[in-house]
């Protein structure tokens, strides 16, 4: 909590994850690279906080020296993380977009199952507001209109079952073709 | 593939994780369909998702695969799908790392970057940065310049950010962009001109002066963007602390002008600013807590936390520039957050009354098991502080500090709480019984060794010399049977000690020992055979030298000299004087206010201040033969701060000899010193045996010169004397730019001021944890007494600081603490003459008119009664 080790700096931002009801991530960033090296001590930080936070809609909290706004969502939590130091109210900028931008791209159902269906929009909206820890942008309109984001209208499975089937058709199709092809062929001889 | 996933999917019913049974080789079995013509984006993009997603689950993935995986990706920048192409990027940007020859994308990117479509432009050039080196930076440089003047904001940002993370690669090639960022920086769009500002700052941050040109500017031109003015404000409050600027400087004053900015963000970080500025005045703290206390009625958590911890902060210092906010602080302590209402707590505690006390502790005992361990901390160290202020409401505090001791909670913590009690032992003998109980009630279960260890030592210390020594038999002895190595043997020490102190404990102590040496680690098993033959004899003197009082040699210096005796084995006996002496231990030192933030970093074993100086003499030739270092004294200044040069001198001393160790530094810098010594010239029979000059003194290079002084062996009380010092040096002048210096110079000389040798410098602070056990080891055949008055003196306190540093000795037993309202005092000092002898001293003191003070000394050699009394005559 010392004052003086608070250098000027862009670099707001230490991590950003998003867990489930159960405390597994969903998705998660670290941009420190000297906090939580390993990915054995990220979880078990995740899980930290998890158990931490996971009781009450606090919003925001300190653990393990690191401050952490927070907010949650159905079956989801948003966590930002920045240093003790940091000033808490733009860590709040930082989670209200990040909050606002997929509220939109996920046309306001923020639930596990909706997000992870759109898990490329959720990796480019976190993409474009922070960049290495910096804020690259905090208005969420503004990373709407970047992202340009269109959540898909029939998910991908009922697309993808249909796309099969008419490949599958045209298959059979083909097979059907060549076998008159053969029948002509052989009557001609 | 796909189909399988949702199939399960369904039946598992919605919330589940399509992800969750991903394997890493069925997705790179997939990704084949990247070479497939033509290509289709969607099936594409989910695969690169599943990708990413694993890759941020923490799945491994080597290098080869990952190169395969890379280079089947490149092929999908043939499509122009946006969703697609802008999921390469990120892929780029995330397999930077593990994949090889990730260069090969460069060219598709710097087409992206420089292209037409503005949406692929600043994720572009942001990946293509990512898999830069500084090689390849030079070839883009045209392209990032151009970026950072673009007119699309994004463009703009993501440039000015890139380069940013460049900065720690290539600070020489980005440093050329300065004026593109300068020109961005005027831009309209608020992140562009944030962004810049931080890239401008990175750049200059070691140009002081352009830094406040900088400020100058941007303070005045208004920016629109309030993430800027935070930074804004970090870096003015930065460059006031670096300058030691006045608060009337016009920084200051911007400062305080935004604690009436708009946004609530740079209201509190200009408030936080001035809360955390060395030496702030009650009267310029006053507008920052005054915003501050409109924050702790805000309905956002996040601002009324951050509130009521820079409240907690200022309270630290000025609790009385925080009583302003009692009521919107007492509003806070039913908080749902459970930190804000801990915080709002412990600030109450630091500026509220006596009669609060109650009610807060009960208050926050009530949550206490609900709020996470660095919270717990702060309450502890709240309560610490408190205990100090006022003494009386010990057991309040006890009662409370043994329930958390019982709650569960993490080492920090537990240490805090045992630092806390063990504090409050010391400050109130009235405490001692009942905390050293919760201590022993604590060490029956507790998993953390070192906290057992110390707890232990402290039993021993105290234990002892408590109305019932007995009853701590028990507790001590139950550690030897149940727990680790380190603990028992902690144990057996402080069995030893009880048995020392207390005669009618002897025959049970013995027993126990005995039991001890069947014991299965060796450490422990010596340890008793060594305090059982000790106890045997029965000697006060012994049980003084080798249980109570310990060693007091520094192990560093105990193992070199060992080390070196075993290399030159000789007839003689290894002799314990020799070694140089611990400098002063630091045990009695009180626990300051620790910051929450737990450091990460683990406690190293520096090696002592003095250690280090007994290397660097023992490198300098002529200084071989004095034997081990015996002191070293803090540096003295020589100069005035502001002079041409600088000079401070340490003092060490050795057995027959001194060495003064002179540190120059040169301010000008249009001179070369050369040839630097210190003549001295000693009032008394002191000898300057020999100089050794510094060779070589640049501009604000400290250099150091030491002359050698022989000690006057024919009257050894002689321990005083005073130096007139001169500098002596040959003067270059140089070019101030180039440090070119002329080929002839001149001799020169500068007066310094005076160096006085004191009796402090002879003497080397010991610790005797059992003064009385010491007192009589010592015994009285040198014993002397003199009685003195004091007349110029007022205060017993004040004789007592006098004392102490004009003899330079260790005060034991906490005796250097005068009780309030008390007319007479007696102070114990404890240290070690030049060449090894113990001296002690007893000195009490009387107040009346003036302070009487009655001194007795004792020591095993006569000179050192001698000197002690002849100084303080």
């Amino acid at each position: 909590m010392d004052f003086m080790a608070l250098e000027p700096s862009l670099y707001t931002v230490k991590s950003v994850f998003i867990l489930d009801n159960d405390g597994n991530r969903l998705f998660s960033k670290y941009y420190d690279t000297e906090l939580y090296p390993s990915m054995k001590e990220q979880k078990n930080f995740e899980r930290n906080v998890f158990n931490k936070t996971h009781k009450a809609d606090n919003e925001i909290a300190f653990v393990e020296g690191m401050t952490i706004v927070y907010k949650s969502s159905i079956d989801l939590v948003f966590y930002v993380v920045g240093s003790a130091q940091e000033n808490e109210l733009m860590l709040m900028v930082v989670l209200n977009c990040l909050f606002d931008s997929l509220s939109q791209i996920l046309r306001k159902n923020v639930e596990k199952r909706c997000l992870l269906e759109n898990l490329d929009g959720v990796f480019l909206v976190v993409d474009e507001i922070i960049d290495g820890g910096v804020i690259l942008e905090s208005d969420p309109q503004q990373v709407i209109q970047k992202v340009n984001y269109k959540a898909d209208d029939n998910p991908l499975s009922e697309q993808s079952v249909a796309q099969h089937i008419s490949q599958k058709l045209a298959k059979t199709s083909t097979v059907l073709q060549s076998a008159k092809e053969q029948i002509k062929w052989s009557i001609l001889k | 593939m796909i189909k399988k996933f949702d199939k399960k999917d369904e039946e598992s019913g919605s919330g589940s994780n399509p992800f969750q049974h991903l394997e890493k080789s069925a997705v790179l079995q997939e990704a084949r369909i990247f070479n497939e013509t033509p290509i289709n984006p969607r099936r594409c993009l989910h695969i690169l998702t599943k990708i990413i997603y694993l890759l941020n689950q923490g799945e491994h993935f080597g290098t080869t695969e990952a190169t395969e995986a890379f280079f089947a990706m490149t092929r999908l920048f043939q499509s122009n799908d946006q969703t697609l192409r802008r999921m390469c990027y990120l892929t780029i940007k995330e397999m930077a790392n593990i994949s090889e020859d990730v260069i090969i994308v460069t060219s598709s990117l710097t087409k992206d970057m420089t292209g037409k479509e503005d949406v692929y432009r600043g994720p572009a050039i942001r990946a293509l940065c990512r898999i830069t080196d500084t090689t390849m930076l030079q070839a883009i440089e045209r392209y990032m310049k151009q970026a950072i003047v673009d007119k699309v904001p994004s463009v703009s940002s993501s440039a000015l950010v890139s380069s940013l993370h460049m900065v720690k690669m290539s600070y020489d090639v980005v440093k050329r962009w300065v004026n593109e960022a300068q020109e961005a920086a005027s831009s309209d769009n608020i992140m562009v001109q944030y962004h810049a500002l931080g890239l401008l700052y990175h750049l200059r941050k070691n140009d002081r002066l352009a830094v406040s040109k900088m400020l100058n500017k941007f303070t005045k031109s208004g920016l629109k963007s309030p993430f800027a003015y935070c930074m804004l404000i970090r870096i003015a409050s930065r460059l006031l602390e670096e300058t030691e600027g006045g608060h009337d400087s016009p920084l200051f004053d911007f400062i305080e002008g935004c604690l009436r900015n708009k946004h609530e963000m740079v209201v509190y970080e200009a408030a936080s600013a001035i809360v955390h500025m060395p030496n702030c005045t009650a009267r310029e703290l006053a507008p920052a807590v005054s915003v501050l206390q409109l924050f702790c009625s805000s309905p956002k958590a996040a601002l009324r936390y951050a509130a009521v911890r820079t409240l907690n902060k200022v309270a630290m210092k000025h609790p009385s520039a925080v009583t302003a906010c009692n009521l919107d602080l007492e509003n806070l302590i039913t908080d749902s957050n459970r930190s804000i209402a801990t915080l709002a707590i412990t600030t109450l505690l630091k500026t509220g009354s006596e009669s609060s006390v109650d009610r807060l502790m009960k208050q926050i005992s009530s949550f206490v098991s609900e709020i996470s361990d660095e919270f717990k901390v702060v309450v502890v160290q709240a309560i610490s502080a408190l205990c100090q202020k006022y003494p009386r409401k010990h057991s309040v505090m006890m009662n409370f500090l043994s329930n958390m001791l019982r709650d569960d909670g993490g080492f920090e913590y537990k240490r805090a709480i045992v630092d806390c009690i063990i504090s409050i032992i010391e400050e109130n003998p009235d405490s001692k019984e009942t905390g050293l109980a919760h201590l022993c009630e604590f060490i029956e279960d507790c998993e953390h060794t070192v906290l057992a260890t110390k707890i232990l030592h402290l039993l021993g210390k105290e234990g002892p010399r408590t109305p019932c020594p007995s009853k701590y038999i028990r507790f001590i002895f139950n550690r030897v049977v149940l727990e680790s190595e380190a603990v028992r043997a902690a144990a057996v020490s402080a069995l030893a000690k009880f048995g020392a102190q207390n005669d009618d404990l002897l025959p049970s102590v013995l027993v126990l020992m005995q039991r001890c040496m069947m014991d299965s680690d060796d450490e422990v098993r010596d340890r008793a055979t060594f305090y059982m033959n000790v106890l045997q004899q029965k000697q006060k003197a012994l049980n003084a030298a080798y249980i109570f009082n310990g060693l007091t040699v520094s192990v560093p210096g105990l193992e070199k000299s060992l080390h070196q005796y075993t290399l030159e084995p000789s007839e003689k006996p290894f002799d314990m004087k020799t070694v140089p002496l611990a400098t002063t231990p630091i045990t009695e030192q009180k626990t300051e206010i620790a910051p929450i933030a737990t450091s990460k970093l683990p406690e190293k074993l520096a090696p002592s201040r003095q250690d280090i100086y007994q290397e660097q003499l023992a490198a300098i030739p002529e200084f071989q033969g004095l034997g081990p270092l015996f002191k070293s004294s803090e540096p003295v200044q020589l100069t005035e701060a502001e002079t041409e040069y600088v000079v401070r001198c340490i003092k060490h001393t050795f057995a027959g000899h001194m060495v003064f160790q002179f540190d120059c530094t040169n301010t000008l810098n249009d001179q070369l010193l050369q040839k630097v010594l210190v003549q001295m010239e000693p009032s008394e029979a002191y000898e300057v045996v020999h100089y050794v000059p510094a060779a070589s003194l640049p501009y604000s290079q400290p250099g150091s010169c030491y002359s050698l002084v022989r000690l006057p062996e024919d009257d050894p009380t002689a321990v005083s004397c005073t130096f007139s010092c001169t500098m002596k040096y040959l003067v270059r002048d140089c070019d101030p730019n180039t440090g070119e210096p002329d080929d002839d110079g001149y001799e020169d000389e500068y007066v310094l001021e005076d160096l006085e040798v004191t009796v402090a410098d002879h003497i080397q602070k010991v610790l005797k944890p059992n003064f009385g056990a010491a007192w009589d080891e010592v015994g009285d055949d040198f014993e002397k007494e003199e009685t003195f008055a004091l007349a110029s003196v007022r205060t017993l306190d004040e004789a007592v600081g006098n004392i102490i540093s004009f003899l330079g000795m260790q005060p034991c037993e906490r005796s250097d603490k005068v009780p309030e309202n008390k007319n007479s005092h007696v102070l114990f000092l404890a240290g070690v003459f030049r060449g090894g002898h113990d001296v002690l001293v007893r000195s009490r003191l009387a107040l009346a008119d003036g302070v009487t003070m009655q001194v007795t000394v004792r020591s095993k050699e006569e000179t050192a009664v001698d000197v002690i009394l002849a100084s303080v005559g």
